[in-house]
């Protein structure tokens, strides 16, 4: 489908991946592949697997993959721990992000990004260097210095939690990142500071997967490519009108793309 | 599903302490009775009330029996298979440091606790007690100049006989449980504290008690005294030795505060817990009490507990003077076969006296944690306060931990407030963690210490540094 000839190499490959949960498959073989300065767009029903392929790509130990590969930058990285695929720069923001009481946000966030910083050879960061980087990025996410003194998530309104994965994107400047939901829930302003957020953070270099139910935040963030998926699979893929036919026609009229392929 | 065996790999980590110091020891026969007690208080020289006092707790104990409502289990104690009184052989006077055996400056310094002038702690003053005897004191002499007295209780009773005649056994006295009695009649030594009318203790004292022979018992006593408007911080460490018996461990501590002093006591405890299948290991069976006489008074408790096979203490507080002021601040870990029980009493006695609990229980592998506490109002305790909160946290699935609040009030127009909570690391935290670059044993050590933190934030700085490593490095392997 991606038939345009690409001068560099691909960021991400998903290739035929199959996966399960508990013995019940989720994902029948899906294949996506994500160039440098690329946005995708995955929509679909709730229940598609949309999220499952999202936190299986960042190695949720929940999952089993039962078929096919992953490579991130041409490594094969099906084996690899949670903590090094995020290291090595593959991002996800939460759908609903995890509430961790009693640890702060601020120390979290600088443990976290000392993690990334050691993987790139860079120093790494005492609290004082930390503070500096983090108020630069808050900026972005028009967040409150008062946010990074609070538990992780803990008592966050919905926006302010997803505010706060889009802080955690800033920080760890990943080479892709999957945002899984990320407008939902959010009131209009919300949306746009979250949208000029990961427009901000994103550029040449970096890949985006937004999975999303609604056009408002693709209004915001034009992808190159819309995926739908349905029952474990791509089942349609087409340029940014294929999202807009969408919104108008629901998801009743992709009900039909299953019969094409 | 993969994460659940590398939470039983995390709590792995071997016991640092575990050494044994090859030193000539001067041991007294195994068993209890009489001629034992008149032999101890031969060699500590004591005076005769303090013979009498032991005799009568002897014969207290002799018609009690061991306690067993805390439902632990244990092979049953033989008293007579365990050796009272074991001293490393010195020399009989000691002038200085210089003329403590190296092997014993070396055990402590091997602990990081040295005690030589040159590289002795700042800031902080040490007894330091081995077996059943006080080897050294640091900072004597600077504390002198303040009037606050620091040394070994068998100093204390030799120098100041009518304070310990004065003192003892008031807080706890010899028939207030069965240990209690049992250390009455046997204690060895201990660290004795007077801290005079106005005075701020001008440096945190600290006892470091350390086990080392494997057949003898540690029966220390602590009895700290801060006069009015009087204040002192109080630390206490213990190690011991890895043997395949278990040792038993009977202290009993008492703090006395008058008008308007404070006692804070911190205690990191990490005795040997015993080997996986539960073998061996420290049996801790611990009276502490603190008496707030005076109005205003404070007495705050804070205890990280991390080891024995069985830990049985409840620091308590006795709130007689109006106004007075008890604290219990608690974190209890235990792994493998570990069993703790602990809590505390507050008992309210005078009016408008105000106390505070706050316990965090963490049980990971097969282990037992429970929190067992009472709070009682007296009938002349008007206009008085309790806040309470237990909080347990399971790693792995095989753990347990149980709550046991008390309540009772004969003073109506007084309040009880009771929260308690139960939360297991959940995979999602992990997850979320480890997606953000975090390992996975860090993710587990921040959220323990996240949820430790009201009780951490408690403790003297050094000591919450202490606090936070000892349980990281407790938990590394237990949790996956």
């Amino acid at each position: 489908m991606q038939s345009k000839m690409k001068e560099s190499d691909p960021i991400l490959e998903v290739e035929n991946l199959s996966a399960s949960t508990d013995n019940l498959p989720i994902l029948k073989g899906v294949s996506l592949t994500v160039y440098p300065g690329e946005i995708h767009a995955i929509m679909g029903r709730n229940g598609c697997g949309k999220s499952t392929l999202s936190k299986i790509i960042a190695g949720d130990p929940s999952y089993n993959i039962t078929k096919g590969d992953i490579k991130f930058l041409g490594e094969n990285i099906n084996s690899l721990e949670p903590e090094e695929r995020s290291q090595s720069g593959i991002f996800l923001g939460f759908q609903y992000p995890i509430e961790i009481p009693g640890v702060s946000n601020l120390e979290f966030l600088r443990v976290s990004t000392n993690a990334r910083r050691k993987f790139l050879n860079k120093e790494e960061l005492d609290t004082f260097d930390f503070e500096e980087l983090v108020k630069e990025k808050l900026e972005i996410v028009k967040m409150d210095h008062a946010f990074l003194s609070r538990s992780v998530n803990q008592g966050f309104s919905g926006g302010e939690k997803k505010r706060n994965e889009i802080l955690q994107m800033a920080l760890l400047e990943p080479k892709i990142a999957i945002l899984d939901e990320t407008d939902s829930g959010l009131d209009i302003d919300a949306l746009r500071i979250v949208a000029s957020g990961i427009k901000k953070i994103s550029n040449a270099q970096t890949g985006i997967i937004l999975i999303t139910h609604y056009q408002r935040l693709l209004d915001e963030i034009k992808p190159n490519y819309v995926h739908v998926m349905s029952n474990g699979q791509i089942i349609k893929t087409g340029e940014s009108d294929l999202a807009l036919e969408l919104d108008k026609k629901g998801y009743e009229w992709t009900d039909n793309f299953i019969k094409e392929t | 599903m993969g994460n659940e065996n590398l939470v039983k790999d995390v709590v792995k980590e071997p016991y640092k302490y575990g050494f044994v110091t090859d030193i000539e020891t001067e041991k007294i026969e195994k068993g209890l009775n009489e001629d034992i007690i008149k032999l101890i208080s031969q060699k500590k020289e004591e005076p005769k009330f303090l013979l009498d006092f032991r005799l009568k707790a002897f014969k207290k104990w002799q018609r009690m029996s061991e306690p067993d409502w805390a439902g632990l289990g244990y092979k049953k104690i033989d008293y007579q298979d365990i050796i009272y009184y074991s001293a490393p052989k010195q020399k009989d006077k000691i002038s200085s440091l210089d003329e403590v055996d190296p092997k014993l400056l070396e055990t402590f310094d091997k602990l990081g606790i040295p005690l030589t002038e040159q590289k002795k702690l700042t800031n902080v003053a040490v007894d330091a007690v081995f077996d059943s005897v006080s080897i050294a004191t640091t900072f004597r002499e600077e504390l002198a100049e303040h009037g606050v007295i620091f040394c070994s209780i068998s100093e204390a009773v030799k120098n100041h006989p009518d304070l310990i005649e004065k003192y003892l056994g008031t807080v706890v006295p010899a028939s207030d449980n069965y240990f209690a009695a049992l250390n009455s009649a046997v204690f060895s030594d201990g660290s004795f504290v007077y801290i005079p009318k106005g005075v701020t203790c001008p440096m945190d004292l600290s006892s470091y008690f350390r086990i080392n022979s494997g057949d003898s018992g540690q029966f220390e006593r602590t009895l700290i005294i801060a006069e009015e408007s009087s204040s002192v911080s109080y630390l206490e460490g213990c190690t011991a030795p890895m043997f395949d018996t278990n040792t038993l461990h009977a202290a009993v501590v008492e703090l006395i505060a008058l008008d308007d002093a404070s006692i804070k006591y911190s205690t990191v405890q990490n005795w040997y817990a015993g080997d996986e299948e539960g073998i061996g290991g420290i049996f801790n069976f611990v009276t502490k009490r603190g008496k707030c006489l005076g109005k205003r008074s404070k007495i705050s408790w804070s205890q990280v507990e991390t080891g024995s096979a069985i830990t049985w203490k409840y620091p308590s507080c006795l709130l007689l003077g109006e106004e007075s002021v008890g604290e219990f601040y608690s974190v209890a870990l235990t792994n493998n076969l570990q069993q703790a029980d602990t809590g505390t009493k507050m008992i309210h006695i005078g009016p408008k006296t105000k106390s505070t609990i706050i316990s965090k229980g963490i049980s990971a592998g097969n282990s037992k944690n429970s929190y067992r506490g009472l709070v009682k109002m007296g009938t002349k305790a008007t206009g008085s306060r309790n806040y309470s909160q237990c909080d347990s946290m399971l790693i792995g699935d095989q753990a347990s931990a149980n709550t046991f609040p008390y309540i009772k009030s004969q003073q109506p127009n007084s309040e009880i407030e009771h929260e308690a909570s139960t939360c297991r690391i959940s995979e999602d935290q992990l997850f979320y963690l480890q997606s953000r670059g975090i390992e996975f044993e860090e993710a587990v050590s921040m959220m323990v210490s996240g949820f430790c933190r009201d009780v951490f934030n408690q403790l003297p700085m050094e000591f919450a540094a202490e606090a936070d490593k000892l349980l990281a490095l407790k938990l590394e392997g237990s949790v996956g």
